[in-house]
């Protein structure tokens, strides 16, 4: 992986940028000694490290206006962070850039119950979106598995997922609108406590677009009222085929679960040993949610159960407690870190049609023989995006290699039979060079009209989510 | 009328073209302009459809009523219920699901499930220059690169003309009913319908026509009956509850999803999106005429006298009017300065002739 060549020129002149800064932030919010930027040189893809020239931690819209106005004067590049909770390497700084953290803006701003939605800053996290909210009986859907850490500023950066997006859709969907700052300082606002924009759906491309477009500085989010209650199954294969069958029977007999979650053997292990959810030892598991009235939720069970049936199941269980719910979700949500205490990995997030899981499954078996990398699998089944785990020993020189490049096979494979690259993840600089095996050039040249548009001197977040070569003149000519 | 049968051909009338192009599917939506009219009906036919992935992909020109057909034989939908314009607009022709994401149509189910826009997985599109493009996929979850997808749904055509959608389609609920009850104020109704949305029914619609309040339920049959019962002593406050059961609920949401009361009502008919507890308010700023309320008060329909400036009348709500039926008034709400200024510079680029149907949104 390459990043474009620091701004030597840009660098020297780090005191008067820095000077700048310092006259409309607060000192503490301002931070550029190198044993302090060293926090900021990585987000959660940790195999690429790179401290930023400075890093600032405004507290408004209004600051964040300022910085931004200050680094189009200067010609800075400037790399957006909510959390840095980014698989993708979506907040990996250059040595040139100044990182804009939102993390200090985290406050709820509005609940309105009778309209159903909340308006937040955007540091706020996700899972305190909802901490906002459930005493009151309302929650907010998107729910990635990293939800205690990562913040709405991210969720909307790179339009985040979760477990329960088969019922309740991901970000955009749940998003009605943003005050958005753009590079030049531009305050705008789109959309807000109404359905459906009016004009052209500005929202609609600012949600996943990176960080590349403007800063999104506060949102108004959509809430629900919670059901009165769920309950999680486990169901059990002899492979992941049988498994993959079963899913596809589910949801073609009408029942739609609000959640259908996949992992293999390797996975399961981990996972049951890190949080002792019970799950049974198989080469396939499947956990079901369903939701409703217990009578609601007995009754879509009984459906699942005698489609699963049809499939040979080697277990079947329903959570006996809320207690032993919550651990088969603790589970499911640790996977990355489960896995994380006993290998270093990599994370894809390719999705597929559901109907080549296990073709693609398949291939992925071959593919780890091949490489000499051992591959966990733990995803969405109901839409298809996967998360294959490729384990490999940091410490070995060349295996960070042969894993980027099994991993780029894969996700190709993910393109070959009708999928995408990146579920929920996000291009970022991991997909960036892959991009061109999904896109044809008029197809990317069509997006980046559109960061043209926002940030005609491409100084937002600008090496990533496009190939180099495809956006270099871009990037140079603002240079 | 210029009527391609294939999307290279789509490409070169659109590369040849020397002056502005009026681009309509079914031509049932009542967009009205100058230019050549260049109809997408000739690009039909579903090209995949997987059930058990929930997806359909189909040519822009197909028209809504073979989707509907396809998705029926397999007990599914399309769940964004999209409304049909040719009663209110006294339109003839076929619906095409090109003009549905075009306008980003949506229904009553809009307020829960999302709207076209948010169905809608992919699109290939031809630009104004010619050039064919293609964003989003065929998979559900899909966040490679930017979402022109969602761009390109409700652009009205100016900023390409669709080639093809692929759509995230839902089963089919086992049954419906509806709880019906007379409720003479909006406000109460507003009132009604957001203590519905804020329980955990699951409710599907909420709407206010012609003095009666209808919240409509849908899933298996011993679900929608525990439901029923605990919504109606959970809104038993508001006024006696009647159920109408499977046929006869679907039957009303037929009409209020057609807006089928204005349909022989004269005046201009405004679409009004707001948040639900503004709905009132929108229909006392008008202060004449008839309404309806959807989205639990959050879409408010409004026929007024023909020529009322419901805009100037609406100052200080957040929102949006949109003149539906009638003249006078652009059909879209301008937008601030700093927004058009964006709008403005999109089009330009993914249509620098200003060719794709000029100023469809003012």
């Amino acid at each position: 992986m390459q990043m474009p060549q620091p701004d030597a020129e840009i660098i020297a002149r780090k005191p008067r940028v820095l000077a700048r800064l310092q006259e409309v932030l607060p000192p503490d919010a301002v931070i550029s000694e190198e044993a302090e930027t060293r926090a900021y040189e990585c987000d959660a893809l940790t195999a690429y490290r790179c401290p930023p020239m400075i890093a600032v931690l405004p507290s408004s819209t209004q600051e964040v206006s300022d910085v931004l106005r200050i680094c189009h004067e200067e010609g800075v590049p400037v790399v957006p962070r909510g959390s840095g909770t980014s698989l993708a390497g979506g907040a990996l700084p250059t040595a040139d850039c100044v990182i804009l953290g939102v993390a200090r803006m985290n406050e709820v701003l509005e609940v309105d119950y009778p309209n159903r939605v909340i308006r937040v800053q955007t540091g706020r996290t996700n899972l305190s979106v909802t901490g906002a909210v459930e005493a009151d009986g309302f929650f907010y859907a998107p729910d990635p598995s990293s939800q205690l850490a990562c913040a709405i500023a991210g969720n909307v950066a790179m339009n985040s997922g979760g477990a329960h997006c088969l019922k309740y859709g991901v970000t955009t969907n749940n998003l009605l609108g943003v005050t958005m700052v753009q590079m030049d300082g531009t305050v705008v606002e789109l959309g807000g406590a109404y359905l459906d924009a009016g004009g052209i759906d500005l929202l609609g491309v600012i949600c996943g677009s990176e960080g590349q477009l403007g800063v999104v500085t506060e949102a108004t989010l959509r809430i629900l009222h919670k059901p009165e209650g769920a309950l999680p199954v486990l169901m059990g294969f002899d492979s992941a085929e049988v498994a993959g069958a079963c899913v596809a029977d589910i949801i073609k007999a009408g029942v739609l679960p609000v959640a259908i979650e996949f992992m293999d053997r390797m996975l399961i292990e981990v996972c049951e040993d890190f949080a002792k959810a019970g799950y049974p030892q198989c080469e396939a598991l499947l956990i079901v949610e369903v939701e409703g009235a217990p009578s609601e939720i007995a009754h879509q069970l009984s459906l699942i159960k005698k489609i699963a049936e049809r499939h040979d199941p080697v277990a079947m269980q329903e959570a006996e407690s809320a207690d032993q719910a919550a651990r088969i979700w603790a589970g499911r949500k640790a996977a990355f870190s489960a896995i994380g205490r006993v290998n270093d990995y990599m994370c894809l997030d390719g999705t597929i049609p559901v109907s080549e899981l296990p073709y693609v499954l398949r291939r992925i078996g071959e593919m780890s023989k091949q490489y000499g990398l051992a591959v966990g699998n733990v995803f969405h089944a109901g839409d298809g995006n996967m998360h294959p785990l490729i384990c490999y020993d940091a410490n070995k020189p060349g295996d960070l290699e042969i894993c980027e490049e099994m991993g780029a096979e894969i996700l190709k494979l993910c393109v070959e039979v009708g999928g995408c690259l990146t579920g929920e993840h996000g291009v970022g600089i991991e997909k960036r060079d892959l991009m061109s095996h999904q896109y044809a050039p008029a197809d990317l040249e069509a997006q980046m009209a559109v960061k043209d548009v926002f940030d005609p001197a491409w100084l937002l977040n600008p090496a990533k989510v496009f190939p180099l070569d495809a956006s270099d003149t871009r990037r140079m000519a603002a240079e | 009328m210029i009527r391609p049968e294939a999307e290279a051909e789509l490409a070169e009338v659109i590369a040849a073209a020397e002056g502005p192009l009026a681009i309509q599917g079914g031509g049932t939506r009542g967009v009205a302009l100058d230019g050549a009219a260049l109809s997408t009906a000739g690009l039909s036919g579903v090209t995949l459809y997987e059930p058990g992935a929930l997806t359909l992909v189909a040519q822009a020109g197909t028209p809504v009523a073979e989707i509907e057909r396809v998705l029926e034989g397999e007990g599914q939908r399309l769940a964004f219920e999209p409304m049909d314009h040719r009663a209110l607009l006294g339109t003839t022709g076929d619906p095409t699901i090109g003009g549905v994401i075009a306008a980003n149509v949506s229904g009553p189910r809009r307020v829960q499930v999302g709207a076209a826009r948010d169905f809608a997985l992919g699109v290939r599109y031809v630009d104004g220059t010619g050039q064919v493009i293609k964003n989003g996929g065929r998979v559900m979850k899909n966040v490679t690169g930017y979402d022109l997808v969602k761009l390109l749904s409700g652009s009205w055509g100016s900023l390409g003309v669709l080639s093809e959608v692929s759509l995230k389609v839902l089963p089919v609920p086992e049954t419906e009913a509806t709880l019906t009850l007379s409720v003479a104020s909006p406000e109460t109704a507003v009132a009604a319908m957001s203590a519905a949305f804020g329980s955990p029914y699951d409710v599907t619609g909420a709407a206010w026509a012609q003095g009666a309040v209808s919240i409509r339920l849908e899933g298996f049959a011993p679900s929608l009956a525990y439901r029923a019962e605990r919504l109606t002593q959970a809104l038993a406050t508001y006024g006696e509850i009647t159920l109408l059961e499977a046929e006869d609920s679907a039957a009303r949401w037929a009409e209020i999803r057609d807006v089928e009361a204005f349909a022989n009502m004269q005046g201009d008919v405004w679409r009004v999106s707001v948040k639900p507890s503004d709905g009132p308010a929108v229909i006392a700023a008008a202060g004449q005429g008839t309404a309806m309320l959807d989205w639990g008060g959050g879409l408010v329909w409004l026929c007024l006298p023909e020529g009322t400036d419901l805009r100037a009348a609406l100052t200080g709500i957040a929102g949006h009017a949109q003149l539906v039926r009638g003249r006078g008034f652009p059909r879209f709400q301008p937008e601030p300065p700093e927004v058009a200024a964006l709008s403005t510079a999109l089009r330009a680029k993914f249509d620098p002739r200003g060719i794709l149907n000029p100023g469809v949104m003012g």
